[in-house]
């Protein structure tokens, strides 16, 4: 294994999409993500890559819908009201078919919010965000190490279905510090006979666009693009479960939640009270057929989240109303306690557990 | 020991920790200090998380304004002069990160300077990516010193990985510490290390409590 570093969750993105071949940065600076523009700024000259700090979030976008026509592995980060800006250059970039990552190290909202960690982004990073039918690929680590590791599988998923892809973080993740094993430098090459190259004179030209004037094509560019979702949905949702063997109290949570709960998960087992954690790494696509599988053994579900509830109608969604399904929250830029989570399996389990 | 000691370095190497457990030492053997937090870089891991510990055990503790609260609003507070101008306490100055975060000095610089009783210290992780060598670690010395307008006359060697660090990669960075300060012409003034893997001669550090893993 390499040798750890101790990094920050910001810093460990950044280095992370210049391992996997990342070579083009577009972005402007909000806390609590300012520390990943930081590093690139720092490491790109040196390395011949390009770091930009756009004049606004809606340039930076564009300028990655730019880049990602060519072909090149290129990315754009930010956090919460950042990303707002963001939303028509991502619904451009996804009606054009094209793979990028997008980095969201959430704040607390709406409006300009605050600067502390939450996760009240989820339903904008999985139910659209920007205009038309489209969906991101969205991944969201719980640690400094996966801040790493779903970066790079990010840009490969982003690349194989061309589809762009989210990094869904939050404050806490972005600041805080822990040893990672950074990837090995390690590009997996896709072909992309679509990229806009240069002809040379030898073949036709190709077009990057989102502009369907005939209705009958813009219908068919979506069915097609829905094709792939439904591959990608049946393919690579991805999910931990632990403790779940004989759980009787399922909690879902993800990225910094999950931390939280996993603490939660074992002091519950130690009072003898069977929980277990479902931690969905990827939200879209959204891990259902294991938590309808969970449907079937356990008494009821948790979702613990750092919003007012925007998970828990996938849950409910996914376990189709088999069992109850409770909300445990906080939000404004608070993060759950595992007592608090502790408090909810519970009152849940009463007398009985 | 000098009266004023100021810690600077990269972001994320440590300088807060540091201050904060430097400061406790020196209460505990009687002295007067004064610990101001004049990182205007980061709004996050603050001096204040701290502060009603250290004002209980004696300290004077200036923070910035808007410290912890959910303003990103640097600015310098006003009783931060007294750092420089009551020459009789001791002054622990948690400067912020890299040059951006040094630049804040300048204003205190001139009085520093005039009284020339100070150890301005820089704080270095060998297993921070961006100084994971000593020669990375000598560009952000020097990029750090340009900006404060005032030089080092020491280092301190804070070479960890968080909770999973061992005594021996403590070890495995006394020679980079050591190459450093050849570079640098700079001696080790402190190594600084978790209190229960802390060795004969080395600064024990008390880390903050975790509420979760």
């Amino acid at each position: 294994m390499a040798e750890k570093v101790l990094m920050k969750g910001n810093e460990a993105i950044a280095e992370a999409a210049i391992r996997a071949g990342c070579r083009h940065y577009f972005g402007y600076p909000i806390t609590p993500q300012t520390e990943l523009a930081a590093y690139m700024a720092k490491r790109m000259p040196k390395i011949n890559g390009v770091f930009l700090q756009a004049e606004s979030e809606i340039a930076a976008i564009n300028m990655v819908y730019g880049v990602s026509g060519t072909g090149k592995r290129v990315m754009t980060s930010s956090s919460s009201p950042g990303i707002s800006l963001k939303q028509e250059g991502i619904s451009y970039i996804a009606g054009s078919d094209l793979p990028c990552l997008i980095v969201n190290v959430q704040r607390g909202g709406p409006g300009l919010g605050g600067i502390q960690p939450s996760q009240s982004d989820y339903f904008q990073a999985t139910k659209g965000g920007g205009h038309g039918d489209y969906h991101l690929i969205v991944l969201t680590p719980d640690s400094v190490q996966e801040m790493a590791d779903l970066t790079a599988l990010a840009f490969d998923l982003s690349d194989k279905y061309r589809v762009p892809a989210m990094l869904l973080a939050d404050g806490t993740l972005g600041q805080m510090m822990e040893p990672v094993a950074l990837p090995e430098e390690h590009v997996n090459r896709v072909e992309k006979p679509w990229a806009v190259t240069g002809t040379e004179g030898k073949r036709k030209h190709n077009i990057i666009n989102s502009l369907y004037l005939v209705p009958e094509q813009l219908e068919e560019k979506n069915l097609e693009r829905y094709r792939r979702y439904k591959a990608i949905e049946e393919n690579e949702a991805r999910f931990e479960s632990y403790m779940m063997d004989d759980a009787e109290y399922c909690i879902v949570a993800f990225g910094i939640a999950a931390r939280v709960s996993k603490n939660a998960v074992v002091a519950l087992r130690k009072e003898g009270i069977k929980a277990g954690l479902i931690r969905p790494i990827t939200i879209w696509p959204f891990p259902k057929k294991v938590i309808a599988e969970a449907a079937e053994k356990v008494k009821a579900f948790v979702s613990v989240e750092l919003s007012m509830g925007q998970m828990i109608e996938d849950v409910k969604l996914a376990e189709d109303c088999k069992k109850p399904v409770v909300l445990c929250n906080r939000v404004g830029g608070m993060i759950p306690t595992p007592d608090q989570v502790i408090e909810t399996v519970k009152k849940i389990a009463g007398g009985n557990a | 020991m000098k009266r004023i000691t100021l810690f600077c370095g990269h972001y994320g190497s440590g300088k807060t920790n540091i201050a904060i457990n430097f400061t406790r030492d020196l209460l505990a053997k009687g002295l007067p200090v004064t610990i101001a937090d004049l990182d205007v870089v980061n709004p996050y891991f603050r001096t204040k998380d701290s502060e009603e510990e250290l004002t209980r055990a004696g300290a004077r503790v200036i923070t910035l304004p808007f410290a912890n609260s959910n303003v990103d609003l640097p600015s310098l507070p006003s009783q931060a002069y007294a750092l420089v101008q009551d020459r009789s306490r001791y002054a622990v100055i948690d400067v912020g990160g890299d040059d951006r975060g040094a630049l804040a000095l300048g204003r205190y610089v001139p009085y520093i300077l005039e009284e020339n009783d100070y150890d301005m210290l820089c704080v270095v992780n060998f297993y921070r990516p961006l100084t994971t060598t000593p020669a990375e670690a000598l560009e952000v010395l020097r990029e750090v010193e340009a900006a404060a307008g005032i030089p080092f006359t020491g280092i301190v060697n804070n070479s960890n990985l968080g909770a999973e660090t061992t005594r021996e990669d403590v070890e495995k960075s006394l020679s980079k510490a050591k190459e450093l300060s050849r570079l640098s012409g700079l001696p080790v003034r402190m190594t600084t290390v978790r209190a229960d893997l802390a060795g004969d001669g080395e600064f024990p550090l008390t880390l903050q409590k975790k509420i979760f893993e």
